[in-house]
């Protein structure tokens, strides 16, 4: 009895391993016959885009079949080093030191630019207005109080309850987080010097949530708490999202088009390794980033290589078109222009 | 891990002499087959452990053995310490433990003793069946219904009740070491159940009616015939159960808080090793991060090794002083 049960169940792990062993090879054996695999990995801010493009741009061009992995940014940029995928997907920049250990030069295509919205749990939730001093003040741990004079002296008028202030932030590496503290630390010279900018950071103050749920979650349970979200979660979720200071000093609400307006403003440098926190004019709003595709500028296969490059083309100029959907920022023709004539860079 | 080999079993006896051939060769064949299937668990875990090490060097390298006291967790300006990983993992585990343990123990003898008979199968089906549920679930049910429901009722009452102690103390999130506790512990009762279960069924009821036939009542009975005589296995059920609380991630991620803390109150938000390591992998930019995220699941693979040998070494010198005593 005990024999023919190791028996079938040894078989059993047998024939599964063998299974998989199959199942995983047959799918790349028969599109790579019928169609042109582009595959991609990285940024999972950036996979509702990938998701519709790809979806669209097969109804442009049927013979290409585009596979884009979800793995987060640090994935991404590994398996482009690696040359495993043919795109990768980050919501930070490159650093100069990971440039130059990759193994040929990389461009930076911004395809999604978003906004970070700040959301708050309040009675009543009033619309509030925060500036760069405040914010700041209240991730370092130094406000700690709803009724500190500082927030009450930007929302005159406000029922500002005399309850801590529970921060919250992500626990997870994400873009979201880059964002968020590369507007901290370009506003706050304490932040600059004790924190800093990163996927995720050692933050002085709060407690943690996994993803934008969790964040979105811990905010709407605590009363209290004050949180950063993507501008698009908090919409779905219909979370308040307070107005910000921006450089100019006027006050503006998280949107697509504000998101577009700060990307018009800021200085884009030639290689597209940009920052456009706190971007200057009226109607930029301060917390928002992009998110890049990145590419070799000199591909290996020819016809991968070519087809790669024109869906990219796609993607920053009609891709775009459907963005707001998605409640990203659709590039600014200035940009979508620039973008272009890099891509013409590359070579096969 | 090598004490586990004591309880292997005894049935390998070569009975195979006056087999006929075939039959032999069937026999070889099997032994072969369980002998490779023995080698492939060895041969994952030292992959594993041989990888993690490979992994872990930059981090080992640069923090040498100051990665075990660290305190920091910074990936700006790359300091990266365990201590509070290990504190908060070790903290929520042994919590998990001391509500699980009572609850399965209890469950187990009402279960093997007490109950009527045509509740016990339905009951203890019943009692599987959590162990059935993802722990992701666990996770999003601990989030938005446990969560609201503690902050609100039993840890104000907590602090009201035993707030001199300082494990009580400090402000209430509602997340943090406490809750995450709280579901370990919901998620180890029923493997912790079922072995206790199957550990009290094999007292033998020799050892009952003979405490009954003293006089016994029933409690004298389980504590002096049941318990006492089941208590290794007991143990042994603990230790299992400690195990799983030690690496479990995705729940504990949801409710704990990831904040990496050491202190004393249990309401505060804390991280554990394995919560730690899948919040950052995914985005991890820096190699120094990278390698040093290595080294929390060297070091979480640590933990649980040592963790099962003290409980070994515990059930041992528990048992050996039980059987001195008898004698």
């Amino acid at each position: 009895m005990k024999m023919t049960i190791n028996k079938i169940a040894r078989l059993t792990v047998c024939a599964t391993l063998l299974l998989a062993a199959c199942s995983q090879q047959s799918p790349v054996v028969s599109t790579a016959q019928a169609q042109l695999l582009i595959n991609g990995a990285g940024s999972s801010f950036d996979n509702p885009a990938f998701m519709l493009w790809k979806e669209a741009y097969s109804k442009t061009d049927p013979n290409v079949q585009i596979n884009y992995q979800s793995v987060g940014s640090g994935a991404g940029i590994k398996q482009l080093v690696s040359r495993t995928v043919n795109f990768g997907a980050s919501d930070a920049p490159m650093t100069d030191e990971a440039m130059k250990n990759a193994p040929g030069k990389i461009l930076h295509i911004p395809v999604v630019a978003g906004a970070v919205a700040i959301t708050y749990n309040l009675p009543g939730s009033p619309a509030l207005k925060f500036d760069d001093a405040t914010l700041s003040g209240v991730y370092l741990g130094q406000i700690t109080k709803w009724n500190d004079p500082k927030i009450a002296a930007l929302n005159p008028g406000a029922n500002l309850p005399d309850t801590s202030i529970i921060v919250v932030h992500r626990s997870d590496g994400s873009g979201t987080t880059f964002i968020f503290s590369d507007y901290l630390s370009s506003v706050s010279h304490d932040w600059a010097s004790k924190v800093g900018k990163n996927v995720s950071v050692n933050w002085p103050a709060g407690v943690g949530g996994k993803g934008n749920e969790g964040v979105a979650g811990q905010v709407k349970q605590l009363p209290g708490a004050i949180g950063y979200v993507e501008l698009a979660y908090a919409k779905q979720n219909k979370l308040p999202v307070a107005e910000l200071k921006n450089a100019a000093g006027k006050f503006v609400a998280p949107s697509p088009e504000s998101v577009s307006k700060a990307m018009a403003t800021a200085t884009i440098p030639d290689d597209f390794r940009f920052s456009m926190v706190n971007a200057p004019g009226d109607e930029s709003y301060p917390i928002a980033g992009a998110s890049w595709v990145l590419l070799y500028q000199k591909q290996g296969d020819a016809k991968k290589g070519k087809t790669l490059v024109a869906f990219l083309k796609w993607c920053v100029s009609e891709g775009q078109k459907m963005s707001p959907q998605l409640d990203y920022a659709p590039l600014p023709d200035s940009v979508q222009q620039r973008e272009l004539k890099l891509l013409d860079t590359v070579t096969y | 891990m090598g004490v586990q080999m004591t309880t292997t079993p005894a049935s390998k006896t070569p009975a195979a002499n006056r087999a006929p051939s075939g039959a032999r060769l069937a026999d070889r064949g099997f032994r072969w087959l369980c002998l490779a299937g023995a080698l492939v668990v060895g041969v994952l875990l030292l992959l594993v452990i041989w990888q993690l090490l490979r992994g872990a060097r930059l981090s080992m390298d640069r923090f040498g053995w100051g990665f075990f006291i660290g305190k920091t967790w910074d990936p700006v300006s790359e300091e990266f310490g365990a201590l509070p990983f290990i504190f908060g993992t070790v903290v929520s585990s042994i919590v998990a433990l001391l509500i699980a343990v009572p609850l399965s123990v209890g469950t187990a003898i009402y279960l093997t003793d007490l109950a009527p008979p045509r509740l016990r199968q339905p009951l203890s089906s019943l009692i599987e069946m959590l162990a059935a549920v993802p722990s992701v679930v666990w996770g999003l049910w601990g989030f938005f219904i446990l969560v609201p429901i503690l902050r609100a009722t039993l840890y104000p009452v907590l602090q009201k009740c035993l707030g001199f102690l300082p494990f009580f103390q400090g402000p209430i999130y509602g997340i943090g070491l406490l809750t995450a506790g709280i579901i370990l512990a919901i998620m180890i009762l029923p493997i912790v159940t079922s072995i206790s279960r199957e550990v009290l069924r094999s007292v033998p009821n020799l050892q009952r009616e003979a405490a009954y036939a003293l006089g016994a009542t029933r409690w004298e009975v389980t504590r002096i015939a049941v318990l006492s005589y089941a208590r290794r296995g007991l143990f042994g059920a603990a230790a299992l159960g400690l195990g799983r609380a030690l690496g479990e991630t995705m729940a504990v991620m949801m409710v704990i808080g990831n904040t990496p803390y050491i202190g004393l109150s249990l309401f505060h938000p804390a991280s554990t090793l394995a919560s730690g390591v899948a919040n950052e992998f995914t985005e991890a930019t820096g190699d120094l991060q990278l390698s040093a995220l290595f080294e929390l699941g060297l070091v979480l693979l640590g933990v649980t090794i040592l963790v099962n040998i003290l409980a070994q070494v515990m059930v041992r010198a528990f048992t050996t002083a039980e059987t001195r005593r008898v004698a």
